[in-house]
C-alpha cells in the first residue's frame, strides 16, 4: 500500500485562526489523520518530519527577512501550496503598516523598539513564490478548506467560486440588508466563500474574505453613502483584513485624492 | 369541467382552506414576515400570513410599512420567489458508492401548496415550465414538483412602485394556471375574498370551508379593484419591441454606462423569478469513496459563468449586463417563445446599486428613436 500523502501547515505573521479552523473539523479530523500524513503542524503536534511535502498549507503574511528566505524554502519543499487566511492573500490586517511608517508604530508600542526585526510591508505568501490556491477569508470556511484537501485526494479541481457574497445569500434565501435595513455591506464586491455567514445573523458583510474579481468599488461607495457612512467610515471599511488587497488599496487612493 | 360560480369566503375561511391544504399533506409556502421583509417560506399556521403589513419599494430599496387594515396579500414582490421552491437554489442530481454505482436523485415527493401567487409570479412560474420541462430534454425533478403543486392565485390590488406587469401583460390579474384564484376585498370594515376556482382539486379543497355564493356586484367591484390596480403601477416597460430594440442596441453607449453603476452582483438574476441558469459542482469526501453531483443556481454576471479554457468570454460588466438584458427581453423570443421577464420589479428593487431595467430600456429606446431620426433627416441617395 502506497504512503500517504503528507500534510504541512505553515504560519507566518498572523493570529492562529485559521490553523485552528483545521483543528475546529472535528468531524473530520480522524477521517483526515486517515487520509493524509501530518508532517509539520507545531499547532497540534511535537512532531516535525522533514519534507518534501505533498500538501502545504501556508498562513501568514511575510513582514520580517526571516519570513522571506522560509517562505522559499517551503515552496522548495511543497508539491502543492496553498495560502490560507487574509494575511496568506492579501497581508492581513498588518498590512496596515504599508500605508504608514513602521518605525513609529514600533517606537510607539514597544518599550524597547531596537529588538523588533521587522520589514516595512505586510505582503502576501503570492508575492514571494507561486501559489497553487488560495482560501480567503479571516478566518477562512472549514468547508472551503475540506474542499481544497478532498479534491487534493482524489485529485480534482476545487471548487472556490470568484463571484460575490450576494451570490450566497440569495442561495440561502436570506433578505439582503442593505436594500431591506440601510444596513451597509461589503458583499456585492467581496469574494464568496464564507456562505453568507455575517448576513444570516443580518450584519453586513465586513469584506474579509476580499474584493472579488474586477469588483466595482466605485459603485458601492454610492450605496454606502447613501446608507449614512461617511468618508471615514467608508475608508476604514476597507482598510480592515485585506486592506493591501490592491483593489482595496486604489478604491481608498482613489477616494483620498478625490477629497483633497 | 364546469366552472362553479364565483363564492365569496372571509379571512377565517381562508385560514380554512390552509388549513384544509395541511390537513391533506400539502407542504404550505405562503408569504411571512421574516428579517426586514415578507418572504415566502413555510407556513405552520394561516396565523403566519402578513396581515396588516405593506411595503415601500423603490430601486434598490425596499422598507416593510404597517397597514390600517388587516389585508394578507396587499404587498407587492419580496426577495425570493416561488422558483426557490420549484428550481431550489441547491440540488443533488446524484451520488455514487465506493462500487462505482450511482444513483441518480429520485426527487422529493413534496406536494407543495403555494398560497398568494400573484399574475407576475404565475407568468413566471409559466416560463419555468416551458423552459424546464417544455423541451426535449425535461428537468423531471422540477417536473414532479410543479405536477404536483397547488396554487392559490391573487388577483393583485395593490402593486408596488417597482412593479410593470400592466405593461409586460402578465397582470395584476391572473388569467390561468391556478387551482383557486383569490380578490382580497375590504370594504366597509369587511374583511373578504372573492374566490374563483381553476381545477377540480381547487373546488375540492374550497368545499371544506363556509361560503357564500358571490352577486354580480362582488364580481364587478373586484374586477374594478384588479383594473385599478393597473393603472397604479410604480413603474412601465416602453411599449415598443423589445425584441428588435435590443437586437439593435448591441453597440449602444448605454452599456458602460450601465457598466459603470453595475455592481455585477448577481442579486438581479438571483431574485428574478424567470432567471434558471445552473452550474453543476462535483464534490467528493475526504476518503474519496462517495462522489456526488450537486446543481446550484449560477449568474451570466458571475465571471465564472463564461469561462471557457483560458478565460471569460465575458470579461467587461457592460458585456455581461448586455448579455442579461438581451437575453431577458430578446433571444427568450427565440429561444422559448416568449418575454423572460413578467414585471415583477424585484431585480429593480433588491438591485443594491438601484438599476432600473425599465429606465435602462427607456433610454435605449430613446436613443433608437433618435437615431431613427436622424437617419429619415438624412437625405436620400
Amino acid at each position: 500500500m502506497p504512503s500517504p500523502p503528507t500534510l504541512a501547515i505553515w504560519k507566518f505573521t498572523s493570529c492562529d485562526g485559521c490553523q485552528l479552523t483545521l483543528l475546529d473539523c472535528e468531524d473530520e479530523l480522524l477521517t483526515l489523520a486517515g487520509q493524509v500524513r501530518i508532517t509539520h503542524f507545531p499547532e497540534a503536534s511535537s512532531e516535525v518530519l522533514p519534507g518534501p511535502y505533498d500538501v502545504s498549507l501556508v498562513k501568514g503574511s511575510i513582514t520580517t527577512a526571516d519570513e522571506q528566505l522560509r517562505i522559499h524554502h517551503i515552496r522548495e519543499q511543497s508539491h502543492v501550496l496553498v495560502a490560507i487566511g487574509a494575511c496568506a492573500t492579501s497581508g492581513g490586517i498588518q498590512a496596515l503598516r504599508n500605508f504608514t511608517d513602521v518605525a513609529q508604530f514600533r517606537a510607539l508600542v514597544y518599550a524597547s523598539p531596537e529588538y523588533i526585526d521587522t520589514l516595512a510591508t505586510s505582503t502576501p505568501i503570492a508575492a514571494h513564490v507561486p501559489v497553487d490556491y488560495e482560501l480567503r477569508g479571516c478566518p477562512i470556511d472549514r468547508r472551503q478548506l475540506l474542499e481544497v484537501l478532498s479534491a487534493f485526494l482524489i485529485g480534482r479541481k476545487p471548487d472556490l467560486p470568484d463571484t460575490s457574497v450576494c451570490t450566497e445569500c440569495k442561495r440561502r434565501g436570506l433578505t439582503c440588508v442593505m436594500v431591506a435595513d440601510g444596513t451597509p455591506c461589503l458583499g456585492p464586491v467581496t469574494h464568496a466563500g464564507c456562505g453568507a455567514l455575517c448576513p444570516a445573523y443580518r450584519r453586513g458583510c465586513f469584506g474579509c474574505f476580499g474584493p472579488m474579481t474586477s469588483p466595482n468599488i466605485p459603485a458601492l461607495v454610492s450605496q454606502l453613502r447613501a446608507c449614512g457612512l461617511n468618508e471615514d467610515a467608508i475608508q476604514r471599511a476597507f482598510r480592515t483584513f485585506n486592506a493591501a488587497a490592491p483593489a482595496f488599496i486604489e478604491e481608498v487612493q482613489y477616494r483620498r485624492t478625490q477629497c483633497r | 369541467m364546469n366552472t362553479p360560480a364565483a363564492v365569496v369566503i372571509d379571512r377565517p375561511g381562508l385560514d380554512g382552506l390552509i388549513r384544509g391544504l395541511m390537513a391533506d399533506g400539502y407542504q404550505v409556502i405562503g408569504p411571512t414576515v421574516r428579517d426586514s421583509a415578507i418572504v415566502l417560506a413555510e407556513l405552520d399556521s394561516p396565523d403566519q400570513l402578513p396581515a396588516g403589513w405593506g411595503v415601500d419599494a423603490s430601486p434598490g430599496h425596499y422598507r416593510l410599512r404597517p397597514r390600517e387594515d388587516g389585508a394578507v396579500f396587499a404587498h407587492s414582490a419580496g426577495p425570493q420567489s416561488w422558483k426557490q421552491f420549484l428550481h431550489p437554489a441547491r440540488q443533488r442530481l446524484w451520488s455514487s458508492r465506493p462500487d462505482r454505482t450511482y444513483t441518480a436523485e429520485s426527487g422529493d415527493a413534496l406536494r407543495y401548496a403555494f398560497i398568494g401567487v400573484r399574475g407576475c409570479d404565475l407568468a413566471a412560474i409559466g416560463i419555468l415550465d416551458t423552459v424546464l420541462a417544455g423541451g426535449a430534454h425535461s428537468d423531471s425533478a422540477y417536473a414532479r414538483r410543479r405536477r404536483a403543486t397547488f396554487v392559490l392565485a391573487v388577483n393583485c390590488t395593490e402593486p408596488g412602485g417597482v412593479c410593470f406587469c400592466a405593461s409586460t401583460h402578465t397582470g395584476p390579474a391572473v388569467t390561468a394556471g391556478y387551482d383557486l384564484a383569490l380578490t382580497e376585498r375590504l370594504d366597509a370594515g369587511e374583511h373578504g375574498f372573492l374566490v374563483e376556482v381553476g381545477t377540480e382539486e381547487g373546488a375540492r379543497i374550497l368545499a371544506q370551508v363556509p361560503q357564500r355564493r358571490a352577486t354580480a356586484g362582488d364580481v364587478e367591484e373586484a374586477q374594478a379593484e384588479v383594473a385599478r390596480a393597473a393603472g397604479r403601477m410604480g413603474r412601465q416597460m416602453p411599449e415598443v419591441d423589445l425584441r428588435d430594440l435590443l437586437h439593435q442596441s448591441r453597440e449602444s453607449p448605454l452599456w458602460e454606462d450601465v457598466a459603470s453603476r453595475c455592481l455585477s452582483c448577481a442579486n438581479c438574476t438571483m431574485v428574478c423569478p424567470t432567471c434558471f441558469c445552473t452550474t453543476t459542482e462535483d464534490v467528493t469526501d475526504l476518503t474519496g469513496e462517495h462522489a456526488e453531483r450537486w446543481q446550484r443556481w449560477a449568474s451570466c454576471f458571475e465571471i465564472d459563468f463564461s469561462y471557457l479554457h483560458g478565460g471569460s468570454v465575458r470579461p467587461s460588466v457592460a458585456s455581461r449586463y448586455r448579455q442579461w438584458i438581451s437575453h431577458k427581453l430578446s433571444t427568450w423570443h427565440d429561444q422559448f417563445g416568449s418575454s423572460g421577464c413578467v414585471g415583477c420589479g424585484r431585480c429593480i428593487a433588491w438591485c443594491p446599486a438601484g438599476i432600473d431595467i425599465t429606465a435602462e430600456v427607456a433610454r435605449l429606446a430613446e436613443d433608437a428613436g433618435r437615431g431613427q431620426q436622424d437617419v429619415s433627416a438624412q437625405p436620400a441617395g
